[in-house]
């Protein structure tokens, strides 16, 4: 298997590898619910984002998600809670990942990968099909971090984002 | 329209402190529905500043009815149905835009953007260019349209009540929004976010001025928050539900902001925090009228059948089946206060939607509903809270405490005597 992405700076330091291990374990700790080990994935400045209709800039029109880093640990928070209603039950989640490519970087060094994914979700209700084109930014820390990189950003695609959805009170 | 049959009782399935669970679950009340409200009395469509400009154009529902909200070049607001009156193909497949013309790609049949049918190729099969000018062949278009603060309601009924009185008390609320605007007007130009829910459109509708779950079904999130919406409906809250007539209702929370007595405290904020926005609203209002508008705060108003004012937020609800149901949602903006307007924008994003932090438990609570009233017994939904300690205000609205069922059962009234007429 050979990387032909480009990756504009640091050349050689960042590894395909190492990306895609991040990327992985980010879907795994979602799928499980895991939500102490996902909020720790995430760098102090942070914006994780899913656009609806309009995909513009985070925060400039509405969104389905536009979270900084306060939002996403309130988010945490409630889902811990156990009084996240949506989600209590929680779903059964199991998300494929794939087409991992490296883009550059961005002008702070992290590293900009995108990703797809399809993603079942089951629950009472019934089941429902998501699928969308991730962008993630990572910066390397591989002396702090277990995963090497800590999340600066992540939007979440969706196929189906200009049509009307069910809750995604999970996360995507 | 609707299948022939048996007539539906209303009556009997609508009694004063309880309401039948089929109304929730029956596709052919479902259906007498559109014909008796949705598509008789004023639902709302959109807001004036959604196409500012001649040619913007944006698609709109009311239920199933997909409607072409238009400006024609003339500045007029037009709806229109998304229906060729050729084959009935759509003539719009955009969300949005703008365009004089839109030409229905089956035939190439081309109307105005106020409906009138400019063209069809090949007239001669037709008689000639100009045959067809007095067949009535334009774009169906809403018979009856009226604008309030630049909300644009339709209604698809050639007569009825006027705007003005079906909209009634409410429509003093809607005013009350857009004197937050040190301009005086409200834009809906944030964008929408659209949340599907496999309910019944009358548990949306019911929940909105429902102050008895949000410490249940949102406890956490406040808790977590440090928000003190939760105590706004609790028991010793001095706000009141009132219903409105004409089945609109209010959370009316002036009298709990008054009595903290302080500008922006309803948006959990302070003037010194939005200087901008708090001086412009002086310099219009004086600075006497400024503090009362800014420690009133925003209303929360539920306006019969589909528009939902939740303070900063924006809900239009479109009911789709007897158990589908959409809410269109998006941010109030403040016309000339982009400081309070991006406030606004980012705490209506973290708290609607379908990941949002309040209204994906609502949703699940709608859900939850729909499948309980499925079950047989014990058939009906008990709205009989506050009855006891209901009262009438000096404008002749019931009244109830912040949590009761006041508004449901003003809802439930008028849409009694809306589904009871021939």
């Amino acid at each position: 298997m050979t990387n032909d992405a480009p990756c504009n700076a640091r050349p050689g330091t960042v590894d395909l590898r190492q990306v895609e291990a991040f990327i992985h374990q980010e879907a795994r700790l979602a799928d499980e619910h895991d939500y102490a080990g996902w909020e720790e994935l995430w760098a102090d400045d942070a914006t994780y984002w899913v656009p609806a209709a309009r995909m513009d800039e985070p925060g400039s029109s509405m969104s389905i998600i536009a979270d900084n880093r306060h939002r996403i640990a309130t988010r945490i928070k409630q889902l811990q809670s156990g009084r996240r209603h949506a989600q209590n039950p929680p779903s059964r989640l199991c998300r494929v990942v794939s087409n991992i490519k490296i883009l550059g970087n961005t002008e702070f060094g992290d590293v900009r990968a995108q990703a797809n994914f399809v993603l079942v979700e089951a629950r009472e209700r019934g089941s429902h099909t998501w699928a969308g084109r991730m962008i993630y930014h990572l910066r390397p820390e591989p002396d702090s971090r277990p995963a090497h990189f800590a999340m600066s950003y992540k939007s979440v695609d969706l196929v189906d984002r200009a049509w009307a959805q069910p809750s995604i009170a999970f996360l995507i | 329209m609707t299948p022939a049959g048996p007539a539906v009782d209303y009556a009997g399935l609508i009694e004063p402190l309880r309401v039948h669970g089929s109304l929730y679950t029956d596709p052919i009340i479902f259906a007498e529905e559109l014909e008796k409200i949705w598509y008789r009395t004023w639902v709302y469509v959109g807001h004036v500043s959604e196409v500012p400009d001649p040619g913007d154009f944006v698609r709109k529902n009311i239920g199933p009815q997909d409607l072409i909200f238009t400006r024609s070049s003339g500045g007029e607001i037009n709806i229109l149905l998304n229906r060729c009156s050729h084959r009935g193909n759509k003539v719009c497949v955009q969300n949005d835009g703008n365009t004089n013309t839109f030409r229905c790609p089956y035939h190439g049949w081309n109307f105005r953007n106020d409906g009138e049918l400019l063209g069809y190729p090949h007239p001669d099969g037709y008689g000639g260019r100009g045959a067809l000018d007095d067949a009535d062949l334009g774009l169906a278009r809403a018979p009856r349209i009226g604008t309030h603060e630049g909300f644009v309601f339709a209604s698809m009924s050639e007569d009825g009540p006027t705007l003005a009185e079906h909209l009634g008390d409410s429509a003093s609320e809607l005013t009350r929004l857009t004197r937050l605007s040190p301009d005086g007007e409200i834009e809906v130009t944030a964008g929408f976010v659209r949340h599907s829910a496999r309910a019944n459109w009358k548990f949306i509708v019911e929940n909105e001025t429902d102050g008895y779950h949000p410490q249940f079904v949102h406890g956490a999130i406040f808790n977590i928050t440090g928000s003190s919406i939760g105590d706004l409906y609790g028991e010793k809250s001095p706000a009141v539900t009132r219903s409105l007539g004409q089945g609109h209702s209010e959370n009316d929370l002036r009298p709990a902001f008054v009595e903290q007595g302080e500008p922006l405290a309803w948006f959990g904020t302070s003037e010194d925090r939005l200087p901008d926005y708090s001086s412009a609203m002086r310099v219009r209002h004086g600075d006497h009228m400024a503090e009362r508008i800014m420690i009133e705060g925003a209303p929360h108003v539920m306006v019969f059948p589909n528009l939902f004012i939740a303070e900063i937020s924006i809900f239009v609800i479109q009911p789709i089946t007897h158990d589908q149901t959409i809410q269109h949602v998006t941010a109030v903006q403040l016309k000339g206060a982009p400081d309070i307007s991006h406030r606004m924008l980012q705490q209506c994003i973290g708290s609607v939607g379908p990941a949002g932090l309040l209204l994906a438990d609502d949703a699940e609570m709608y859900e939850r509903n729909q499948a309980g009233v499925e079950m047989l017994q014990p058939e009906w939904i008990d709205t009989r809270r506050g009855i006891a300690r209901e009262r009438i205000d000096d404008d002749g609205h019931p009244i109830g405490s912040a949590n009761d069922e006041t508004g449901i059962r003003g809802f439930w009234q008028h849409y009694r005597e809306l589904m009871t007429r021939s």
